[in-house]
C-alpha cells in the first residue's frame, strides 16, 4: 500500500532559506551590494509567494495584484497618523484593509476563471491605482504618502529600534520567515489541497461537493492579507508610500518574478524569482539603464524553452544526477 | 416513494427542445438504465438532474423532498455522486489523492488551513478500501494522467464512490472500453449493485440488459418506453430507436 504523500512541518528547504537569508547581512557590503537591497528583495519575495498562491496553487492569473500591496502600503501610513503610532496596530489595519479590498474584488470574479478572471483583475487593479492617484486628501497622489516612520516594534518589556535597515531586515525577515510557514502549512492543508483540486478541475471539484465560489475567494482574499503585509513593510522601509507599486507593470513584476523563479513547481520559486529580479536589477543596472530589456528577454526565453522556471532548471538538473548516480528506487513526486 | 424522482422536466436551448415532459423514478437499492441513441438527451438528463442545469419546468425529487434548481455541490452533499463520459479527473493528482480530496471526511475539513491534509489513518483506510474496490490498490501513488485508458474509467467511478454516495450516476461508463474492459466494468458494477443506489446512461444495449432491474429509453428528449430489460426486449420502439430507426 502506498502511503500519502505527507508534507513534513518544517523542511530543509524552509531552514536553509531562512538560514541564508539571516546570513545576508553579514557579507552583502561585501560583495559590493548594500543592506537595503536585502530589505528589498525578503519584502518581494514575501510578496511573490503571497502572490503564487493564487497564480501557482489556485491556478488564478491575477494582474492587479499591485493593489492590494498598495492598499497595505497607504493603509500602514495612514494608521500612524490617525489611528495610533504603533507598529502592531498599524501592521494589523494594513492587513485588515487589504483583506477588504481582495474581499470586495473577490466578490465580483470568484465565478471567473482563466482570461475572464485575468481581465477582471487588470481592471480592478487599474482602479485601485487611479484611485490612488486621484485620492488626493487621502494618499498624496502622485507625490506619494511621506514621513512614514519606522515604528519601533515592542515584544513584552523589550523595544526593539527599526531604523537601521540591518534592524529592519531582521525583523522583515521574522515576519517573512512567519508568512513562509504558514504558507507552507495552507498548501498542505485540506483547504489547501481543495484548492489545488478547483485549479485542475473545477467541474469536478463542484461535483464532488465543494462550493468553488467561496475557496476561489478564500485564496485571493488570503493572499491580499499578505501581499498587503508585504506593502505595509515595504512603506516602512521606504518610509513613505507610492502609486507606482499598485501600477499595471509593477503586478507584471511580480508575475515575472514568480514565473521566473519557478513558482508553478516548486514553493520557494517566488523567493528565488525575487531575488533574481533584484540582482539583475542592481547587477546589470550598473552596466546599462536598459537592464529591464535584458531581464525581459530572459524571461522570454525562460518561458519558451523552461516554463517551469530556474526552480524547474535546478529540479531537472537534480533529477538527472539522481537518475545517472543511484537507479536504484522509482522516483516519487513531491512538492519542494 | 422513490428514493430519486424527476417530474415533468422540459428544458430547452435557444429554439430547441431537449427534455420533454421527462419523468424518471429510481427505488433505493435497484439499478436502473437510461438508454437511447447519441444526442437523445441522455447526458443533458443527467446534468438537470445533478445541478448542472436548471430545468425550464417540471421537479426533482430527493426522498420526496424538492431539489429542483440546487447548486451541483449542494446535491452532491446530499449523497447524489456522478461520473462523467468524458473523464473528468484531477490529473495532477495521484490516484490516491483523487480519492481523498472526494471522501466526506476531507469535505468536513476543508476549511482548515493548517492541518496535515491526509494525516488521518481512517481516511487513508477508506481511500485505499475504494482504490481495492476499482481495481486501482497497485496504483495509488500514480499520478492520475499517466493512468492507462481503462485504469482512468475505474477512478472515474473511484471519485463518485469516494463521495460515499446512496445514489451514483454513471455517464456512459463503457465509453472507449474494449470488451475486456467491459467485462471488467460489469463485474465491478455487480459487486456495487445492491449496496448503492444506482443509475446508468448507456447506448450499449447489451451491457445494460444485462445489468439493470429497470431500463428508461429516451429518444428525441423524451422518455419512449420504460420497464424490464425482458419487456423492453419485446418492444418495437426501442429496437427502432437503438438502430437508429427512429429519425
Amino acid at each position: 500500500m502506498a502511503p500519502p504523500r505527507t508534507a513534513p512541518t518544517i523542511t530543509w528547504a524552509m531552514i536553509v532559506v531562512w538560514l541564508v537569508f539571516a546570513s545576508v547581512p553579514l557579507w552583502i557590503e561585501k560583495v559590493g551590494l548594500y543592506q537595503y537591497l536585502g530589505v528589498e528583495i525578503l519584502i518581494f519575495a514575501m510578496y511573490a509567494l503571497a502572490y503564487n498562491l493564487v497564480l501557482g496553487h489556485a491556478g488564478l492569473p491575477s494582474f492587479g495584484h499591485g493593489a492590494f500591496v498598495g492598499v497595505g502600503a497607504y493603509a500602514v501610513g495612514l494608521a500612524q497618523f490617525n489611528v495610533a503610532a504603533n507598529l502592531w496596530i498599524c501592521l494589523a489595519v494594513a492587513v485588515g484593509a487589504a483583506a477588504v479590498a481582495g474581499a470586495l474584488v473577490a466578490l465580483f470574479i470568484s465565478h471567473r476563471r482563466g482570461i475572464y478572471y485575468a481581465l477582471m483583475t487588470i481592471a480592478f487593479g487599474q482602479i485601485f491605482w487611479f484611485v490612488a492617484i486621484k485620492a488626493h486628501s487621502l494618499t498624496g497622489g502622485e507625490d506619494g504618502l511621506l514621513k512614514i516612520a519606522r515604528l519601533p516594534a515592542t515584544f513584552g518589556m523589550t523595544t526593539f529600534d527599526l531604523t537601521s535597515n540591518v534592524a529592519l531586515y531582521y525583523f522583515v525577515l521574522v515576519v517573512f520567515a512567519a508568512v513562509s510557514f504558514l504558507l507552507w502549512r495552507i498548501v498542505h492543508s485540506p483547504f489547501g489541497r481543495v484548492v489545488k483540486a478547483i485549479k485542475q478541475n473545477e467541474t469536478r471539484a463542484r461535483f464532488v461537493g465543494y462550493d468553488v465560489w467561496r475557496f476561489k475567494a478564500a485564496i485571493l482574499v488570503l493572499s491580499a492579507c499578505l501581499s498587503g503585509l508585504a506593502g505595509a513593510l515595504f512603506s516602512m522601509a521606504q518610509t513613505s508610500a507610492f502609486p507606482d507599486v499598485m501600477s499595471l507593470h509593477y503586478s507584471g513584476y511580480v508575475v515575472m518574478m514568480t514565473l521566473v523563479g519557478g513558482g508553478l513547481v516548486s514553493f520557494w520559486g517566488p523567493v528565488i524569482g525575487a531575488a533574481a529580479f533584484f540582482l539583475a536589477r542592481d547587477i546589470i543596472g550598473a552596466v546599462t539603464t536598459g537592464w529591464m530589456l535584458w531581464f525581459g528577454m530572459s524571461f522570454v526565453v525562460l518561458v519558451l524553452f523552461k516554463p517551469e522556471g530556474i526552480a524547474g532548471i535546478y529540479q531537472s538538473l537534480a533529477q538527472r544526477r539522481a537518475k545517472t548516480a543511484a537507479p536504484v528506487v522509482a522516483p516519487t513526486s513531491q512538492v519542494r | 416513494m422513490a428514493l430519486f424522482e424527476a417530474k415533468d422536466l422540459h428544458l430547452r436551448f435557444g429554439d430547441r427542445v431537449v427534455l420533454e415532459n421527462v419523468s424518471l423514478a429510481f427505488e433505493a437499492g435497484q439499478l436502473s438504465g437510461i438508454m437511447g441513441p447519441n444526442g437523445a438527451g441522455k447526458t443533458t438528463c443527467f446534468n438537470v438532474l445533478t445541478g448542472r442545469y436548471k430545468p425550464d419546468r417540471g421537479q426533482v425529487l430527493w426522498q420526496g423532498e424538492d431539489i429542483t434548481g440546487r447548486s451541483p455541490q449542494a446535491i452532491a452533499r446530499l449523497g447524489i455522486a456522478r461520473s462523467f463520459q468524458l473523464m473528468n479527473l484531477f490529473d495532477e493528482f495521484s490516484v490516491f489523492e483523487n480519492i481523498a480530496i472526494a471522501l466526506p471526511q476531507t469535505r468536513a475539513r476543508s476549511r482548515n488551513m493548517v492541518r496535515e491534509a491526509y494525516a488521518d489513518a481512517a481516511l487513508v483506510d477508506e481511500a485505499h478500501a475504494i482504490l481495492k474496490r476499482v481495481g486501482l490498490a497497485e496504483r495509488a501513488g500514480d499520478e492520475a494522467k499517466s493512468l492507462p485508458y481503462g485504469a482512468r474509467r475505474a477512478l472515474e467511478i473511484g471519485v463518485a464512490l469516494a463521495c460515499r454516495p446512496k445514489l451514483l450516476f454513471l455517464d456512459e461508463p463503457t465509453a472507449g472500453l474494449g470488451s475486456d474492459g467491459r467485462a471488467r466494468l460489469a463485474e465491478l458494477i455487480l459487486k456495487l449493485k445492491g449496496s448503492v443506489t444506482i443509475v446508468i446512461i448507456e447506448h450499449d444495449m447489451e451491457f445494460l440488459f444485462s445489468l439493470a432491474d429497470r431500463i428508461s429509453v429516451i429518444h428525441w428528449g423524451q422518455v419512449i418506453a420504460k420497464g424490464t430489460p425482458a419487456a423492453l426486449k419485446a418492444n418495437p420502439w426501442v429496437e427502432a430507436s437503438n438502430l437508429g430507426r427512429l429519425n
